[in-house]
């Protein structure tokens, strides 16, 4: 028999009660109109909330983890082929993915992002599943470039194989042969936005159906 | 002594092996018998000056048997030989050159790994660039590409 841990039964507060919510509301729209570039405070304050009389916060640890996790993705410096050439020139420093908090990490152990950058072949695909079984929880994979995504123009080849979401889940795909920097950061925005989701519902979406 | 030309190479690998070979400007192709292979590389690396082996490979022909090409030079002379055999249909095995040239070694065992041809008395016959485990040669015709394979094919 399954046993359940007990839901705490407290009646959630009316926030329209308190006098400093509403002027913490209205300073936060008067402030996202004038100020629309520092959206990472603005998606934050969606989740806080002042508490009357002081200078307590209160929010959700999903939402408080969530904002973040996603603002801090550590990408593990795993280049393949000449897509990691375009990798790299989004982490330096005319692209700059660490205005986004995306560290390159030239450790497994500590990051939580994998980028595949290039072709995956039959013989690295064991050792690029060993890199990603060495991340730990919780881990995002972007497949980046059409050999990654598909094989691409050696998918008909011996070799290679077609798609990397044969070997490991992927979270987002970025197109292009190679995909430009601008292309593979628009991707790790959208991952941004999956980890959200990921975060918010626990569910990641389903790896690609295996055609054994 | 002057110098070797294509006419001479071609003049003795005729005397030597009772066969016809084709001049194309520098390079002397010669089309042997499975058998002459390794009395043929030895006379044309000890008589024909030829050191440089630039590479070895083969040919599909499906129900014509493979054949095998192996390009050697002789630099100082500018003369290029192309030694070719064909090997007999459905016959995979081959006289190695190993003994000739080191750099054969290499290359044959590519040859291994691809086609699927065998060289008898090759000192270290494995294969060089797929994963020990790979099933099937892949540059020959009768190869599925397509067909997948466990566990990422």
């Amino acid at each position: 028999m399954e046993v359940k841990p007990p839901v705490p039964q407290i009646p959630p507060p009316v926030w329209t009660e308190f006098k400093d919510l509403q002027e913490f509301e209205k300073f936060r729209q008067h402030r996202a109109d004038d100020d629309k570039t520092s959206n990472a405070l603005t998606s934050i304050a969606d989740a806080i909330h002042h508490m009357p009389g002081g200078w307590i916060v209160t929010t959700s640890t999903d939402k408080i983890f969530n904002w973040a996790r996603k603002s801090s993705i550590w990408p593990v410096t795993f280049g393949l082929a000449c897509c990691a050439i375009e990798m790299m020139a989004t982490f330096a420093s005319r692209f700059d993915v660490e205005r986004f908090g995306m560290v390159p990490w030239a450790s497994p152990r500590h990051s939580d992002l994998m980028i595949v950058s290039g072709t995956v072949t039959i013989k690295m695909a064991p050792m690029l599943k060993r890199i990603y079984d060495q991340m730990p929880d919780p881990k995002w994979v972007v497949s980046m470039g059409s050999c990654a995504n598909s094989g691409g123009p050696f998918r008909h080849g011996y070799h290679v194989v077609k798609g990397v979401d044969r070997v490991v889940p992927v979270d987002v795909y970025v197109p292009g042969c190679p995909p430009t920097p601008d292309s593979l950061m628009y991707g790790l925005l959208k991952l941004q936005e999956q980890v959200a989701h990921f975060l918010q519902t626990g569910e990641r979406p389903p790896a690609a159906a295996d055609t054994k | 002594m002057t110098p070797l030309t294509a006419a001479d190479a071609s003049t003795r690998l005729r005397e030597q092996f009772a066969i016809e070979p084709v001049v194309d400007g520098a390079l002397v192709s010669v089309s042997l018998a499975p058998e002459q292979w390794q009395a043929a590389a030895r006379f044309t690396r000890a008589s024909l000056g030829c050191h440089y082996f630039s590479f070895l490979t083969a040919v599909d022909w499906k129900e014509q048997g493979m054949e095998i090409l192996c390009r050697v030079e002789n630099l100082e002379a500018g003369v290029a030989v192309m030694l070719r055999t064909r090997l007999a249909a459905g016959a995979e095995i081959c006289a190695t050159l190993t003994g000739v040239w080191r750099g054969a070694d290499w290359m044959e065992r590519e040859c291994w790994d691809m086609f699927g041809v065998r060289f008898e008395g090759h000192p270290d016959h494995r294969r060089i660039l797929l994963s020990e485990d790979w099933e099937g040669h892949p540059l020959r015709k009768d190869y599925a590409v397509d067909t997948p394979h466990a566990p990422y094919r």
